[in-house]
């Protein structure tokens, strides 16, 4: 402990040291990435002209959407919207029921390599293809229709749950899961009591939240002939029916906003 | 009776954190783990139940050898052994009951402790040792809503439930204040000398080692360098132990002055 005063030899300014340390890499990365910004920029042609003849049709299109229509003079909306929810809580819970084995396979801390790998492959395949494409082959393989559309949700599904699933697992607390072991535990007794209820809450979470991807998928994958919402709405604008549309896209807009404030309450509770 | 020979552990790292340990341990004698960081205390402790398995050397149990169990004869030694952790290791989601009850999953089927039914004898064991630490009518709380001290009761009760012939405690007090430790280090001598249990207890608090245990194992490097009584510990083995520094206050006449200790 020496207070005398020597703190004329101590340097008076400090700077925190560079993430990169070398700075001519520095510098090249930070020049590299401006000139290779303002070239994409000036690549694309931004045409004022052609922004500004769009913007009297983009009113009319939008003026067209009203007044909303909820009418539904052809019967089909309340249908669409029904199979779209149908469609969506089925594939959530089948993608849910077949993403816990391979989750469970896919973390690290708990699989042997051989599982870890194929499970990791698995979930990589499902993520490799948006649910556009995955309907896109269902549609091809099980013909027009909501069930293809369930097939392609459920498989956009594992990819999502299983691998935030399998996350999640690694990041439990190790020693949690080592005094369960010390007790003498089977395996399934472990995952039941060690792993399951630090995972869960953010299960519940996830689960609400991809209920609502896949409501919102389900209108996407409707265009490509997945049933659904997605179908009534292609029908709609193909006919000009426009005040349909926008009836339907009300509708949408209020379903996913209820789950999302669902999600939101549910997460709060289990936490 | 518990019987170390050779006992040996090599990380995957190369770095040896066992090299070689003796040790005996007869029916009924709590002994005291001391050492510093590093030394190789948690890793001995945890080859005993395997949750670390050594690189050689064996390990007796009243007659069983542990090191080379299978997986199904393990998880029956394990019941065997309880343990107790440095951060409590509770589950901190499941309920004070649930983690109590934990320590039976090793004599019940997968569905009844799936489905929360335990045998009666069990729950009423459960209850009774609560109450014996003083946590009546907390069963139905969430285990983070409990203080250190209670967490550490919990996990005491755990332990105890599996009806143990060895505790394995692993730094009981590091995360508590010294009277809490105080409270602690007794509750776990007291309980096993009630059921005349076996114990190895760690501990960095060479005070509360002393003031607690009937011998002391002093373990520097992977290796055994005291064996002996409490009063045993002078400066000289204490440097042995953790290396060059004033030990002077460390070491006070073995008095059980709870409520005056100042730290």
């Amino acid at each position: 402990m020496n207070t005398s005063s020597q703190t004329a030899s101590y340097p008076g300014s400090w700077q925190k040291p560079p993430f990169i340390e070398n700075p001519l890499l520095r510098w090249g990365l930070i020049v590299g990435a401006a000139v290779y910004l303002t070239a994409a920029l000036g690549t694309m042609e931004i045409d004022i002209d052609r922004v500004m003849e769009g913007l009297p049709r983009g009113k009319r299109f939008l003026d067209a959407f009203f007044p909303p229509n909820f009418a539904d003079n052809r019967g089909v909306m309340w249908e669409g919207i029904l199979e779209s929810i149908w469609m969506a809580i089925i594939s959530t819970v089948v993608g849910i029921a077949l993403s816990v084995p391979i989750g469970l396979g896919a973390a690290k801390n708990l699989a042997p390599t051989w599982v870890y790998l194929a499970c990791r492959s698995v979930i990589a395949g499902s993520r490799t293809f948006p649910e556009i494409i995955l309907a896109i082959f269902a549609v091809k393989l099980f013909g027009f229709g909501p069930f293809a559309g369930f097939i392609a949700l459920s498989l956009g599904t594992i990819g999502f749950f299983a691998k935030l699933l399998a996350e999640d697992i690694e990041n439990i607390s190790p020693v949690q899961a080592e005094a369960i072991r010390a007790t003498g535990a089977s395996w399934f007794q472990w995952i039941n009591y060690a792993i399951q209820p630090q995972v869960m809450p953010r299960m519940i979470g996830l689960s609400v939240y991809r209920l609502d991807i896949n409501f919102r998928e389900s209108a996407v994958i409707g265009i490509v002939g997945g049933g659904g919402i997605g179908a009534t709405l292609n029908t709609a604008f193909s006919r000009y029916e426009f005040d349909t549309a926008a009836a339907i896209l009300i509708i949408i807009i209020a379903i996913v906003m209820t789950l999302e404030f669902c999600s939101g309450f549910l997460r709060k509770r289990v936490q | 009776m518990l019987q170390l020979n050779g006992l040996k552990k090599q990380y995957d790292t190369g770095e040896w954190a066992l090299k070689g340990i003796d040790l005996e341990i007869p029916n009924g004698q709590v002994i005291a783990l001391i050492g510093p960081s590093g030394a190789g205390k948690s890793t001995l402790i945890r080859c005993v139940n395997r949750l670390v398995k050594p690189t050689s050397g064996t390990i007796h149990l009243k007659g069983t050898e542990l090191t080379s169990l299978s997986s199904g004869a393990l998880r029956k030694a394990r019941r065997k052994m309880g343990m107790i952790f440095q951060e409590y290791a509770l589950v901190e989601r499941l309920t004070v009951m649930e983690n109590v009850l934990s320590g039976r999953l090793g004599y019940v089927g997968f569905w009844r402790s799936y489905l929360r039914k335990f045998p009666e004898k069990d729950v009423k064991e459960a209850f009774r040792l609560l109450d014996r630490v003083g946590l009546q009518n907390m069963a139905d709380k969430r285990a983070d809503e409990l203080s250190g001290g209670q967490r550490q009761r919990v996990g005491i009760c755990r332990a105890l439930i599996q009806d143990p012939d060895l505790l394995l405690v692993d730094e009981p007090t590091a995360s508590l204040d010294p009277k809490t430790s105080r409270q602690i280090m007794r509750l776990i001598n007291e309980l096993c000398e009630e059921r005349g249990l076996t114990a190895i207890i760690n501990i960095h608090d060479v005070f509360l080692a002393q003031m607690f245990s009937q011998r002391i194992v002093g373990l520097e490097l992977g290796s055994v360098v005291y064996d002996g009584a409490p009063e045993g510990l002078t400066p000289e083995v204490l440097t042995k132990i953790y290396g060059e520094e004033d030990w002077t206050a460390t070491i006070e006449t073995v008095e059980d002055d709870d409520e005056n200790f100042t730290p």
